[in-house]
């Protein structure tokens, strides 16, 4: 399988009145051609910010650093914004969480889908019209050619997703990367986009970097995992193995958050993970998790903690015995 | 669009009615007519006779209605003083203070936006801290002084531009950056907020995740959202301006309505400061209703209300 995007040693940094908050360290991860990889985490566990570095949209008080950013064999680190304009939108398309507020309400659909394929293409502009009109029906709105006049206000949330699904798509992205993309919408809209994109995205045979904290979309789309806490990756593996087996306490203690239906007696109480995320402000050494984690040992607040490899693909940052045995 | 529009008019021309009705009836409570036609020295049957003349004694309702409906015909009566039809009186001054409240709204838009827009995109720096000083000193200074100011530099010192008159375009000059530096501060401040509100909403991180350049982010998604409730800020900025122009026209003796006006309370000119009070708030109302049309223009989800 060809490599679309490879991340090595990512670092992000939020400049923050308290100090320097290291919302990413150290993140390593690859996306083949067709496969969805799954960022999961809470919210503030620096997920979000790994993708937006990547496509060198961080807020003004973030920067990033890192050892390899390489998309489609082209070198992202160094690229001056120009160059970066020229890779966003066209090769590498974003999806963002909230569909309400993600378009211009000054603007007709048609406007901004087109106006995403005129960027990247010298074509003229009935081309884009017919492109958008293409698309809109791939992503299951009908009567496409009419809602090009229309403006956001007058399209309900799963509509605006799919119309922000068409445009991710104008150019014919080889990675598309969704943010929480049905977090804001109804249960049942979901699974029609979730269904989409992975339809979209086997047909397009496109990489798919998707961000979210619900396990029940992870279980649903992904084939590999990055399980995300506190800006590290803490376990990475096939999705199946993660489900199956959870190495890492944090990872087993999101797995019973979950209500499963027959496992789960009504009115049984549902697990937590006691305490709360630290804030990576300052200098962070040892396991980040360890004051929330049950398997605590003297070791774990000594030293970093590195990913220790337990197969091809499969890496757990944890140092206990009982976890690895 | 048009269903709007129609209920944008209709709602303005009861505001028309309305402001006539309550101009009218407080220009008659702020003085006896016939005291103030008659003259200092006049007998009690002199005011009792203009009283009769002139229809002072009916009901104000009355008096109202023939006034109001004489002036939607055009007819706004006649100046005791010019003894010339109020309406030529007006025609001959309104030029003037068109011209000066247009120039000075242009003025005041061709400052504000550039700066409003930088001070937005580069917050905290000196740029934005110079932009804002500059929007404290303009808020504070009153325009009468800040008139008097340029004068003593532009036409006494430095000799460039007159002091006073309404003859050629040099004239107004000063009293268009005096009136028009009054109305920029508002401007700025609230462009740059809401530039600022805008540039961190979700639908500009879609424009920029699009490949867009940064001129067209900023000119095409950004500023056309955040320049609406300018518009709005504008209409009411320039009625102001041509209320304010009473002051500023006084100052530049330029002979526009404001100047006018401010000479007619002085002579007991009722018929005359009842029209020019009529005038402005009829081109108040339609500035406002040229601001919705406009902001409807901009802001498609207006449209539907």
């Amino acid at each position: 399988m060809k490599k679309v995007l490879e991340i090595e040693g990512l670092f992000v940094d939020l400049d923050l009145p308290a100090g320097t908050l290291q919302a990413v360290q150290n993140v390593s991860f690859s996306v083949d051609q067709g496969e969805t990889l799954s960022l999961v985490g809470e919210s503030g566990c620096g997920k979000s910010l790994t993708a937006l570095a990547v496509m060198n949209l961080l807020p003004q008080s973030g920067r990033f650093r890192a050892e390899k950013m390489e998309f489609m064999g082209q070198n992202l680190l160094g690229l001056k914004e120009s160059g970066m304009a020229k890779v966003r939108g066209n090769r590498m398309a974003m999806i963002f969480q909230e569909p309400m507020t993600s378009l211009n309400p000054c603007y007709t659909i048609g406007n901004q889908l087109e106006e995403a394929f005129l960027q990247h293409r010298d074509v003229p502009s009935r081309e884009a019209r017919e492109r958008a009109v293409y698309l809109l029906e791939k992503v299951g709105i009908t009567a496409a050619a009419s809602r090009l006049n229309q403006y956001p206000h007058q399209l309900s949330g799963g509509l605006r997703q799919r119309v922000m699904i068409a445009m991710g798509l104008m150019c014919g992205p080889a990675l598309i990367i969704a943010d929480e993309p049905t977090t804001a919408l109804d249960v049942t809209i979901q699974a029609q986009i979730l269904a989409l994109l992975h339809a979209l995205q086997k047909e397009f045979n496109m990489g798919l970097i998707l961000i979210t904290h619900d396990l029940g979309v992870v279980a649903r789309m992904a084939d590999r995992v990055a399980v995300m806490y506190c800006g590290q990756v803490v376990e990475t593996g096939l999705a199946a193995e993660i489900f199956n087996n959870p190495k890492h306490p944090y990872t087993r203690g999101l797995m019973d958050c979950i209500p499963v239906p027959g496992k789960v007696e009504p009115g049984q109480k549902l697990g937590s993970i006691p305490g709360i995320v630290p804030t990576p402000i300052g200098n962070l050494h040892g396991c980040l998790f360890r004051n929330r984690c049950q398997y605590f040992q003297p070791k774990c607040a000594a030293e970093n903690i590195a990913l220790i490899a337990l197969g091809p693909g499969r890496a757990v940052r944890c140092i206990s015995e009982q976890i690895n045995s | 669009m048009l269903v709007y529009i129609l209920k944008r008019m209709g709602l303005a021309l009861a505001v028309a009615v309305a402001v006539s009705m309550v101009s009218f009836m407080l220009i008659r409570m702020s003085g006896d007519p016939a005291i103030a036609l008659a003259g200092e020295n006049a007998s009690s049957e002199e005011i009792e006779h203009i009283r009769t003349q002139y229809g002072f004694d009916r009901p104000l309702i009355i008096q109202y209605l023939d006034w109001g409906l004489k002036a939607a015909g055009g007819d706004l009566g006649e100046s005791p003083y010019f003894h010339l039809p109020v309406k030529q009186i007006l025609g001959d001054r309104i030029g003037v203070t068109l011209t000066l409240g247009a120039c000075a709204l242009v003025f005041a838009l061709v400052i504000s936006i550039p700066m409003g827009v930088l001070a937005a995109i580069r917050p905290n720096t000196w740029w934005d801290r110079t932009a804002l000083g500059i929007a404290v000193v303009g808020q504070a200074m009153p325009s009468f002084w800040f008139g008097l100011i340029l004068i003593i530099i532009f036409a006494v010192h430095l000799r460039i531009l007159p002091v006073s008159g309404s003859d050629s375009w040099r004239h107004y000059v000063l009293p268009t950056i005096t009136l028009g530096y009054y109305a920029t501060p508002a401007f700025m401040r609230l462009l740059r907020s809401g530039m600022m509100e805008v540039l961190s909403s979700d639908y500009i991180r879609t424009a920029r995740a699009k490949g867009l350049r940064w001129p067209k982010v900023l000119f095409k998604h950004a500023l056309r959202n955040a320049v609406i409730p300018v518009v709005s800020l504008a209409a009411v900025q320039l009625g102001f301006m041509l209320g304010g122009s009473i002051v500023v026209e006084s100052v530049f003796a330029l002979h526009g309505i404001g100047y006018l006006a401010w000479e007619s309370i002085g002579r007991s000119d009722l018929p005359v400061v009842q029209a020019i009070v009529l005038l402005l708030s009829m081109i108040y109302v339609f500035l406002t209703f040229l601001s919705d049309i406009l902001n409807a223009v901009l802001d498609p989800r207006i449209r539907m209300m």
